[in-house]
């Protein structure tokens, strides 16, 4: 149940990220004791009070066998040594190589926030190109209309020629017809001619011609010897 | 009040008995100091980007001290000294 008359958001909200680690830790003199406690004895006893007070202190903790020097005295003498000589040697080069480490965790990070800057960028490009790209939309409806036009143009000539073709074959059709019954008449009638008037030479009419004929080429040929 | 605000170090030396009484002496509270001393130990020394050896080495020579300080009784014993 949300109970709606709690009001939310009441904190302070900071909106900043976090804030970034501080550089360096609190001063430490010596790797054990910080500088605050230098800083704190140094307005009643100046620079050497601190070191004062370690020396009495010390003094009086062997004196009075409140540290009891024993083996282990020496152990932590060896160890100290040890220790110090390590950390004094090598310390640089780990901190080199600690620093590198994460170097390279900010490297990828920075990476990751730089390529999904440029990402949305392209992004924003293409966006930007695609509504430029919307402007063109009227071209491409003319082209579009133009081509549609161009067929149909073609479809109706390509018809129309069909229908002449058609047209003009028919046209040849009847012709070649007047013409096929033209010739057939006029054969027929020659040939009826002639047939009528081979019968209507009658025989007695064919001798008197072919006796004719003969007298005709005998009075050609007397006339051809004569003029010989 | 305005006294538990203020850190143990603004403190006079006076007023102590007074802080030590707006102190909250419960498990929670003593635990909710505990865990406030350790944050803040830790985010002055510890977590820094570059932090040198004076972070744990603190916290080694209090172990040094805490234990040496809880084996006293044992140490100082006259038969402990004479069998080293």
């Amino acid at each position: 149940v949300l109970h709606t008359t709690r009001p939310l958001h009441t904190s302070q909200q900071c909106s900043a990220p976090l804030p970034p680690l501080p550089e360096k830790g609190g001063e430490v003199r010596h790797g054990l004791i910080p500088e605050e406690f230098f800083q704190f004895l140094y307005p009643k006893t100046g620079v050497t009070g601190p070191y004062m007070l370690g020396t009495g202190l010390l003094l009086y903790l062997l004196s009075k066998e409140i540290y009891v020097i024993n083996h282990e005295t020496v152990a932590a003498a060896c160890i100290l040594t040890v220790i110090i000589y390590a950390v004094k040697k090598f310390g640089g080069d780990v901190a080199a190589f600690a620093d590198k480490l994460n170097e390279e965790k900010i490297a990828t990070a920075l990476a990751v926030k730089n390529e999904a800057i440029k990402d949305l960028e392209s992004a924003i490009e293409q966006e930007k190109k695609e509504q430029w790209r919307v402007e063109g939309r009227s071209y491409l409806f003319d082209a579009k209309r133009n081509n549609i036009a161009m067929l149909l143009e073609t479809n109706y000539r390509e018809r129309l020629m069909t229908v002449y073709n058609e047209v003009k074959k028919r046209l040849d059709y009847q012709v070649a017809m007047q013409n096929l019954r033209r010739q057939k008449e006029q054969e027929h009638m020659i040939q009826w001619v002639e047939k009528s008037v081979v019968q209507s030479i009658t025989p007695q009419q064919q001798k008197e011609s072919i006796a004719k004929c003969i007298l005709d080429l005998k009075a050609l040929s007397k006339s051809a010897q004569a003029a010989v | 009040g305005s006294l538990s605000e203020r850190c143990l170090m603004d403190m006079r030396l006076g007023e102590l008995p007074m802080w030590l009484a707006t102190c909250d002496f419960s498990p929670q509270g003593l635990l909710g100091g505990v865990q406030k001393a350790w944050s803040s130990y830790y985010n002055k020394y510890i977590n820094v980007k570059r932090g040198g050896p004076a972070g744990i080495s603190m916290l080694l020579a209090g172990y040094c001290l805490l234990s040496y300080g809880w084996n006293y009784q044992h140490i100082s014993k006259i038969s402990f000294l004479v069998s080293i």
